[in-house]
């Protein structure tokens, strides 16, 4: 869309990592071959995916109006960017932003991006990354290279893969860790980025960091894969560091705590036994049923010993990586330092300063008393996690001025700004409130999370912005009333099961569903109560029923109502709820789950803030991740590209990089038939031409019917003459070959595939 | 900046004495302009409701070819019409065609019988900015380029040399140009002119 695209990849060259520009480039390559229909809309869809560009609502080009379901006509025609997804169609741009960690110039780049690239807005999720909403696909390499330019990639931000490892966001400064996570946290990332190991997963994988077992930050147990930290004493009375590692929890429909692998993995064993458990996620995995695909089927079926056995087992068999020392090396170094020096004065202002309208309320909830002495964390709440660009702006400021950048955003969608000096708080508070960021009440029942629901997500059933959005605002109004023990509550929000709003782990919980009553469909929330935030979202609230999601603000006033009158001195909400029991629970919301017929009330027939009658026509097919795409097909999309790729080089006048480029393309194609029929292959390029000509040319299994070993000879002629040899018209002959023999590869495939189907049938 | 690659133009116009209007009402009013299709040359998709966001982009109507939104930014709300899709034509013609799709919305939601005319805007009251940085980078340079052609438009919308132009914002924001008439002015009265 932006006639600047081009623009970004000249000014921004050189001033990217290297590898992250590759990628990119790949990328754009890839977005002009599928625009040319030469690579598979599935694979283009899960390929996109894995760069993090995602669908929105509408995508499949059909939306109900609140009359009738209208086609939306986009220009782009019958182009596609994944099964049915119109290629203009708006998408969601996710960028992962590893344990939250963010500097002052990264959130410049996010401000100015979401003015030219979404609507003005950036979004903080419930797994400490960005979303930028409305954004086209063909904008997204400029994005990227934006991006890469100040250190971020949104590689594997979706898709099935590592997504965004995530951590506590007070490690380091916590007053009840055991050490800082951070570091490890982010080892983990940059090590699985792009691993090998983690391409092939029937689903994705997500890795959370906690300090401590008790507090709820780092939230493991609910975690693909989750780390918390420990130490032992040894017996020489050393303290070592280590990590409690667990597996399988995960919320979505079916929600698992993660169960303890080991009680004690040393901190260089932690990125082996990562690599370890995705290799046997990867093997052992469900790939064909999606709803059965996640690592915590995988673990309930082999039972956490067997699969530990398989890890270990795993483990003992990989090759030596230096990678696991180093980056725990680099980790251990890892060292984060205030700006200004600590001036213990409990955020109180001094020397009988007057302190800010607002400012007590604001210190009370939103700041953080380190273990440092005279620094404080603190936290920059953010409605439903947006922000506008000049917010952003206004917080890179501040994170410059009071800190030393040490900014992070949260799990509850909000940031933290770290190692504020006591002594500063007054001042930061003042700043803070010239741009609408200084709302309290951070981490009360005001602060709610809510996923993106019907608003742009394609799985969306019900309204969770909208509801949330309504809740919070009533809340608001009252929130000087409110009781402490009902302050001190959560409320988390999902527009359906699949709990990206993470209402499992709230007290009071609400995912989407719909009913039919009255000949119509009505939006409803089932009503969860009773999770725990604590204990690393330590156990998960109990379904109580659905509410028609116009009385939900009022099941929120009954049920804390409810809770104020009826709590034992001390009892936690969880507590209470256990105590009372879910029938007593179910019966206190009877009242409210009865629909008015539509004349009575129109308004129970259509959803928070948006005023069509609610439908369930706009419900589609959810990107959360791709179809599950076997390797063969990344790789022969891959060939695709570098063949196109040798093309470019040609008619930009560079013959040497051409012929290479043509040249690996043919290596490329080889090796991927080669790992197909041999189930895995691994050497340099003359040992993959060699194979080649062994297994799939003397075998004449390469051998077209017709053409017969034509194009699988002209690898083997190319074989050993360096690319400096071609002049411009033998690179030209080179790379016209290269692209028969990427037909001829995919052919090849083909029947191969065929051979086997008929075998195992 | 290179002029003719100008594209990408945001026309705010300012919304007159709307200190309580509950941006809420314009929701329903969105959505029924994809229902009938009133932006008969832009292909509407969906609305989004950003009230919850202090100067936010408040409620937006997202097309394919543009962002139409009852902005709060800086604290003061107006239409504004954010051109994502590029347009053919000189330079002139690019501001132009972002002015008349702000003031004709502007006009329809001063009409519209739901707001009940809850909803007034004034067209002496303008903001032309560039919503692209790599083509208009926030720089003297492009002030030099692209202000005496915003002067053009302004010239033939409110008359030569009656009003004053600004440049607004700090240098990390957009290219953006504050104009004013000096006096109010219908955008009923502007739309002929473009």
């Amino acid at each position: 869309m932006k006639t600047s695209n081009d623009r970004w990849r000249t000014a921004l060259a050189g001033r990217m990592p290297a590898e992250m520009a590759a990628e990119i480039d790949v990328f754009e390559s890839e977005i002009a071959l599928r625009k040319q229909n030469r690579i598979e809309e599935r694979v283009f869809a899960e390929t996109r995916l894995r760069r993090g560009v995602y669908g929105q609502r509408y995508d499949n080009g059909h939306r109900h109006d609140g009359r009738t379901e209208r086609t939306l006509d986009y220009p782009s025609g019958e182009l596609t960017k994944g099964p049915d997804t119109a290629w203009d169609a708006p998408g969601m741009q996710r960028i992962k932003i590893p344990y939250g960690g963010m500097n002052a110039r990264q959130l410049e780049v996010m401000a100015d991006l979401a003015e030219e690239y979404s609507d003005g807005i950036a979004h903080v999720t419930t797994r400490q990354d960005f979303q930028l909403h409305f954004v086209h696909v063909d904008d997204t390499p400029a994005l990227m290279r934006r991006l890469a330019a100040v250190g971020i990639t949104t590689r594997e931000a979706c898709g099935n893969s590592v997504r965004n490892v995530t951590a506590c966001p007070i490690a380091g400064v916590c007053r009840d860790q055991v050490f800082d996570v951070t570091p490890y946290a982010a080892a983990c990332a940059k090590f699985l980025l792009g691993h090998p190991d983690v391409q092939d997963f029937g689903r994705k994988f997500k890795i959370a960091f906690s300090g401590c077992k008790d507090q709820p930050c780092g939230l493991v147990m609910m975690h693909d894969m989750g780390a918390i930290a420990v130490q032992r004493t040894r017996s020489d009375g050393a303290v070592e560091r280590g990590f409690e590692l667990y597996v399988g929890g995960g919320l979505g429909s079916v929600p698992f705590q993660a169960k303890l692998f080991d009680d004690f993995v040393p901190p260089g064993e932690l990125l082996p036994l990562a690599q370890a458990i995705s290799r046997v996620y990867a093997r052992l995995g469900e790939k064909k049923n999606r709803a059965a695909a996640r690592i915590k089927f995988l673990v309930k079926k082999l039972g956490i010993d067997e699969f530990r056995r398989l890890v270990r087992e795993e483990r003992a068999q990989l090759p030596d990586d230096p990678r696991w020392r180093q980056y725990v090396e680099e980790a251990e170094r890892f060292e984060e330092r205030p700006l200004k020096p600590a001036a213990p004065t409990g955020g109180a202002p001094t020397n009988g300063v007057q302190a800010p309208d607002g400012f007590a309320a604001w210190r009370e909830s939103n700041v953080y008393r380190q273990r440092q002495p005279g620094y404080a964390t603190v936290t920059v709440t953010l409605p439903l996690g947006d922000v506008t660009a000049r917010q952003l702006r206004k917080l890179a400021d501040v994170s410059r001025t009071y800190v030393r950048q040490t900014v992070r955003t949260t799990v509850e969608q909000n940031m933290v700004l770290r190692w504020v000096s006591d002594a500063d708080l007054p001042a930061l508070y003042g700043e803070l409130a010239e741009v609408d960021l200084h709302a309290p009440g951070a981490g009360t029942i005001v602060d709610l999370t809510a996923c993106p629901g019907t608003d742009t997500c394609k799985l969306g059933i019900a309204s969770s912005r909208g509801l949330a959005g309504e809740i919070r605002e009533r809340l608001l109004r009252r929130s000087m009333e409110l009781d402490e023990v009902i302050r001190g509550l959560r409320i988390k929000v999902s527009g359906c099961f699949n709990s990206c709003g993470q209402h499992h782990v709230a007290d009071l919980g609400f995912y989407g569903v719909s009913r039919k009553r009255n000949d119509y469909t009505v939006p409803h929330f089932q009503v969860v109560l009773g999770g725990q935030w604590d204990d690393n979202a330590g156990s998960y609230g109990l379904a109580i029923g659905a509410v028609p999601s116009r009385n939900i603000p009022e099941a929120v006033d009954l049920i804390t109502g409810r809770y104020l009158a009826d709590h034992q001195a001390g009892e936690s909400f969880q507590d209470f709820i256990r105590r009372i029991g879910k029938a007593a629970c179910r019966k206190m919301l009877d009242e409210l789950t009865a629909v008015p017929t539509y004349e009575e009330d129109a308004a129970f027939y259509s959803d928070w803030g948006d005023p069509r009658v609610f439908t369930m026509g706009d419900h589609g097919v959810g990107e959360c991740a791709g179809e599950v795409v076997a390797p063969i097909d990344f790789q022969l999309a891959a060939i695709e590209r570098e063949a196109f790729e040798a093309q470019l080089h040609l008619e930009a006048g560079h013959p040497e990089k051409g012929a290479r480029a043509a040249y690996l393309a043919m290596v490329h194609g080889a090796e991927a038939l080669l790992r197909y029929k041999l189930g895995s292959f691994a050497g340099g390029e003359d040992d993959a031409v060699d194979a080649f000509r062994r297994e799939l040319y003397d075998t004449e299994l390469f051998f077209d019917p017709y053409a017969r070993g034509k194009f699988g000879a002209y690898l083997l002629r190319a074989r050993g003459r360096p690319p400096a040899d071609y002049d411009a018209e033998g690179a030209r002959q080179l790379a016209e070959e290269a692209s028969l023999f990427v037909e001829a590869t995919h052919a090849c495939y083909q029947r191969m595939a065929s051979e086997r189907e008929r075998q195992t049938a | 900046m290179d002029l003719n690659s100008l594209q990408h133009v945001n026309v705010k116009v300012a919304a007159v004495d709307a200190g309580g209007f509950d941006l809420s009402r314009v929701i329903p009013v969105f959505h029924r302009w994809i229902q009938d299709g009133v932006l008969t040359d832009e292909l509407a998709i969906d609305v989004a409701d950003y009230r919850h966001v202090p100067d936010g982009p408040g409620v937006i109507l997202v097309a394919h070819q543009a962002i139409y939104g009852l902005d709060q930014g800086d604290g003061a709300l107006g239409l504004l019409y954010d051109r994502r899709a590029a347009v053919d034509g000189a330079p002139q013609e690019r501001l132009r065609q972002a002015a008349r799709a702000a003031l004709r919305a502007c006009r329809l939601l001063e009409e519209d019988a739901a707001l009940d005319g809850a909803l007034r805007f004034d067209g002496g009251r303008l903001q032309v900015s560039v919503n692209d940085r790599a083509l208009a980078p926030n720089t003297e340079a492009t002030d030099r380029a692209l202000r005496p052609e915003v002067e053009r438009l302004l010239t033939s919308l409110w008359g030569a040399g009656a009003y004053a132009v600004e440049r607004l914002g700090e240098p990390r924001e957009r290219y953006r140009l504050g104009a004013a008439a000096g006096r109010r002015i219908s955008v009923a009265e502007l739309l002929p002119r473009l």
